[in-house]
């Protein structure tokens, strides 16, 4: 059943659906893969009886508050925790110096100059950010310990800001001593020969600056963990939301000075996370000291504020120097940039941005030159981290903005250059200038879907029926992929010394005695549905219903169902995740078939699984074991099984993708697996007088090869788009000259409401990954698409007005006035050289 | 810093049952509930009373948890997510949620349930712009409302995108 249902699958012609609507639960008989089945997760969310960390107490425990800095850039001359030690009710404080006493700096993943820097749990020193932890404070209640955080006396020296990217090039302040240069990594990638594109080309468009703004996903529940300590053992137990804790660990252990299985990570329900619960382990590693100093359970649990100052921040990036080669046909064969990224205080993750990107270096076009100057420097902001579309998203973004000037300039229907310059559908498996290897789609299809979505043909029409009402509209396009399983071997294009490489994850899958099955995961989910997706694929493989299978939820270390690169994140669900619970399930099964042909006295190829029985295929009906059976011989009632005969019921399995390995020289390798195409459409109404602009049509369309669960890969569309819709019209990380943040709270940092959101069109096509184990891409990071079409919409919609160039990712009201007031200066940006 | 807290007993009916606590004169209600009552279906999700996920009902009418005092709730009535399906039995509110696939990560979901309950009370039948506008108060980083605002009018019989 499970090779004919992958080989059907991997066999299957691509297949265009078009929904509009959210696709009804259906009556299952077999094949649960690709059913919208309902999500076994909601019946305890749905109740309040979910359980986050928040929620898990322990006897003793003290509540952790952190005492945060005020300045952006400041020497700490003197920090006294007396007077909060003082107050009843505190347990106990702890400080940078202490830190620096009891652990280690962290790894830094770049070579020099930014592999030089010195990274603590809490501020040595100096502080580099607004909202920098520079002590933290335990006790009693909540309360009592931001009471104690108020009574430490800090005593700081503030030095100049940096909060310009650019400024931070110049290394007139330098925020890190050890490194002695801003410049966290730099280098040049340089892919087929874009010198002899722009001298061969009829066109050369030049774009001077664009800015990818500041942003995050921003999670609805705050970073945090519980930290329990045992004395006997010297072993952590964080209950916590970590979405990445293989890594987690491989940060936090040598930092602590311990052995890796020294850190036991437990998730339970995790409140969303979108990248930004990956790089926590300067607080844990606080919580882990307190909680060994203190010999008691320690709690912690972020504030909003503190989340929006001092967590995760998207990457900020700058293109300069924008070369684009275009033929007379409009067929463009390369381009030119110089990037810069601004990673905050700290290269947390970083530089891994620094490479991530290329993953998708030519977006979804037929570019061969291509040459990327890319520098990374650290400014006085909040670090950033992994954000939904990590990297990607700001690349793809350039290559969207590119063919959107360019047509703009030259004349060209954005629809039509997008087509003649996408890869065809023919070219899969289509290999990339820099050698990621694009697997399959039809970004012309999906394109067409989106169109006929949002009644492309009656743009005009409605241009100027907007006009009769004093309204601007405007049509735009988005197209992105969403590469999914990184490989991490890609870290070595940057630093070679580096011994990282492949990915893998973990699931285990038994047969327990009263013919229960049971799955544990090694992923991390926050909202994905994996408990329901994971039985989905088990039922299928060991012929049972769904219902019949327990998923466990969350994460446990210590159920060793997990590898090192465990988690949730880069898309890999569908190929990791659920390829390791194939290969756990596979193995299971092999063994339930192997008994029941002994206990039955039939060949191992007569026996089929079906309907939660192991039976003789046509045999006769008393020829059937339930799964309860099989469960209970090997569980329970062995001893009749002879010594060389040993079914176990019981699987690990660990999916590890085969990518080969890169070319450091080059730079160049299959720096991922799988790639999920999102075309967006998005038709807007700007209002001249104010800059507010009004998505009136917005289509959605996702190839992510097999659905495993439609109805939760729709979710995964409306949850990414929403995000991207955020984005592109208002939430920005905002900071004034002295680097404070301005918009630290959900006041200020506007979040699409219910309100805010326009109706939203979905359509979908399957174009089965050949590789994935499924044929399943993985999803779910795919919103950037919403930047880019919001932004194209935009442009399109000020054509009539002075025909500005959008030249940022954010454009809220006070941006598109100053484009609607100022529209030359946007275009002086811009130039072309026809030959 | 402020003054050193007194405390204050108080009483109140939560999902039906009466209780007695010594609270602190700050105490937030969220923490009441959460920390003393150990009901942790309310969820905090942001500290400025934007995100709704502490949204319970007080005397029938959906509150912020976070935006009121523990004391502040003295003699009232209390209805946390918890009190739903207090039979055991999900609401169809609570069916219509996982049919509609309207929650992903779940974490706003209380909230969202405690606003469009008490909306539904007020209008069984809401249009879908009805329910945009109660919910404007409850955030949601997940599901981008879609499925959210499906469900809702669909527990009033509504139709759904026209």
């Amino acid at each position: 059943m499970t090779s004919e249902l992958s080989n059907s699958l991997l066999q299957g012609q691509v297949s265009t659906t078009v929904e509009t609507e959210a696709p009804p639960a259906k009556t299952l008989e077999r094949g649960y893969i690709g059913q919208p089945i309902l999500r076994r997760e909601d019946k305890r969310l749905v109740q309040g009886l979910g359980t986050f960390f928040d929620d898990v107490r322990r006897h003793g425990m003290g509540y952790v508050h952190f005492v945060r800095s005020p300045y952006a850039h400041a020497r700490i001359v003197s920090i006294d925790v007396g007077k909060a030690l003082e107050l009843d009710g505190v347990y106990g404080t702890l400080t940078g110096d202490e830190v620096a006493i009891h652990t280690d700096p962290f790894f830094e993943m770049s070579v020099e100059p930014g592999g030089n820097i010195k990274d603590y749990a809490l501020a040595v020193g100096r502080v580099r950010h607004m909202g920098e932890p520079v002590a933290a404070v335990c006790a009693a209640t909540r309360e009592l310990a931001r009471d104690a955080a108020d009574l430490v006396e800090v005593e700081y020296e503030p030095l100049p800001v940096l909060i310009d990217a650019e400024e931070s090039l110049k290394n007139e302040t330098v925020l890190h001593d050890d490194a002695g240069s801003n410049v966290v990594w730099s280098g040049v990638f340089d892919w087929g020969d874009v010198d002899q594109a722009l001298a061969d080309a009829d066109h050369v468009v030049k774009i001077d600056r664009l800015h990818f703004h500041r942003f995050s996903s921003t999670p609805l529940e705050c970073a945090g963990a519980l930290v329990e300590y045992d004395r006997g053992t010297a072993e952590w137990t964080l209950t916590c939301n970590h979405q990445m804790p293989g890594v987690g660990a491989i940060w936090m252990a040598p930092a602590l000075r311990t052995g890796i299985d020294k850190l036991r990570f437990v998730t339970h329900d995790i409140g969303g996370g979108f990248g930004n619960k990956i790089c926590l382990h300067p607080q844990y590693v606080v919580l882990c000291l307190m909680a060994r100093k203190l010999g008691r359970p320690v709690q912690w649990t972020e504030w909003r504020t503190d989340q929006h100052t001092a967590n995760a921040h998207g990457n900020e990036r700058t293109f300069f120097d924008v070369e684009v080669a275009v033929l007379a046909d409009g067929t463009m064969t390369g381009f030119k940039v110089r990037a810069l990224d601004d990673c905050g205080a700290f290269p947390r993750y970083e530089p891994l941005g620094c490479i991530i990107w290329a993953q998708v270096t030519p977006g979804l076009y037929t570019w061969r030159n291509i040459r990327v100057d890319f520098t990374q420097v650290c400014t006085n902001k909040s670090p950033v981290s992994p954000n939904r579309g990590y990297s990607r998203m700001q690349h793809l973004w350039l290559t969207e903005r590119i063919i959107d000037i360019v047509a703009s300039e030259l004349g060209l229907d954005p629809v039509e250059v997008r087509k003649k310059n996408y890869v065809k559908t023919e070219q899969m498996p289509y290999e990339t200038p820099n050698g990621c290897v694009y697997d399959s789609g039809d970004y012309a299809a999906a394109l067409d879907i989106a169109l006929d979505l949002i009644d492309s043909g009656s743009i005009e029409e409605r241009r100027k029926e907007a006009a009769e009402r004093g309204k601007l509209l405007g049509f735009g396009i988005g197209s992105t992929l969403d590469s999914g399983t990184n490989n991490f071997g890609q870290s070595t294009l940057l630093n070679p010394d580096l011994q990282f490489s492949g990915n893998n994850e973990a699931a285990s899958v038994k047969l327990d005695i009263f013919g229960e099955v049971v799955v544990t995961l090694g992923t991390v989910p926050q909202g994905q549905g994996h408990e329901t997706t994971a039985a989905q694929v088990v039922a299928d493989i060991l012929g049972c219903p769904p219902e019949q299978v327990n998923v466990r939820r969350g994460h446990d270390t210590w159920f060793n169902s997990h590898a090192g690169f465990s988690g949730t994140y880069a898309s890999q669900f569908a190929f990791t995740g659920l390829g390791a619970v194939k290969g756990a399930a596979e193995l299971v099964r092999e063994d339930m078939v192997q008994l029941a042909a002994a206990v039955l006295q039939a060949p191992v190829e007569a026996i089929e699984l079906a309907d939660g029985f192991a039976r003789i295929k046509d045999g006769p009906e008393e020829a059937a074991l339930p799964f309860m059976a099989l469960g209970a011989i090997v569980n329970a009632n062995n001893a009749f099984l002879p010594p060389d005969f040993n079914p176990t019921l019981n699987h690990r399995y660990v999916c590890r993708p085969y990518f080969g390995m890169v070319d450091t020289e080059k730079k160049t390798g299959q720096l991922t697996l799988t790639y999920a195409t999102q075309i967006h459409a998005a038709v807007v109404e700007v209002d001249p007088e104010t800059g507010v602009v009004e998505i009136v049509d917005y289509a959605a369309v996702d190839d992510c090869g097999v659905r495993i669960n439609p109805m939760i890969v729709e979710g995964q569309v409306h949850g990414a788009t929403t995000h991207a819709i955020g984005a592109a019209l208002s939430e920005e990380f905002v900071y004034d000259e002295e680097g404070t943040l301005l918009t630290a709270n959900f006041y200020d940092y506007h979040v699409p409401h219910a309100l805010d959101m326009p109706p939203l069109k979905t359509g979908a096509m399957e174009s089965p990954s050949p590789i994935a184990p499924l044929g399943a891409k993985g999803m779910g990071e795919g919103g950037g698409g919403g930047i880019h079409c919001i932004g194209a919409a935009i442009q399109d919609a000020l054509k009539a007005a002075g025909n500005a160039i959008v030249y940022d990712s954010c454009n809220p009201p006070h941006r598109v006035w100053s484009m609607l007031q100022d529209p030359e200066s946007t275009r002086a940006n811009v130039s072309v050289v026809s030959r | 810093m402020s003054a050193p807290a007194s405390s204050r007993a108080i009483a109140f009916e939560i999902n039906g049952e009466s209780v007695e606590l010594e609270v602190e004169a700050r105490r937030l209600l969220v923490h009441a509930i959460r920390d003393d009552l150990g009901l942790t279906g309310t969820h905090i999700g942001c500290d400025t009373g934007n995100c709704g996920a502490c949204t319970v009902h007080l005397d029938g009418e959906p509150v912020k948890s976070c935006m009121l005092l523990a004391v502040q709730a003295d003699g009232a009535r209390i209805a946390t997510v918890e009190g739903l399906a207090a039979e055991g039995e999900l609401t169809p509110l609570q069916k219509a949620f996982n049919e509609h696939h309207a929650l992903q990560c779940g974490f706003c979901t209380p909230g969202m349930l405690m606003s469009a309950a008490a909306l539904l009370e007020r209008n069984p039948t809401p249009t879908e712009d009805d329910v945009r506008y109660a919910l404007q108060g409850n955030i949601c980083r997940c599901t981008g409302y879609v499925n959210i605002v499906e469900a809702v009018v669909a527990v009033g019989g509504g139709e759904n995108r026209a």
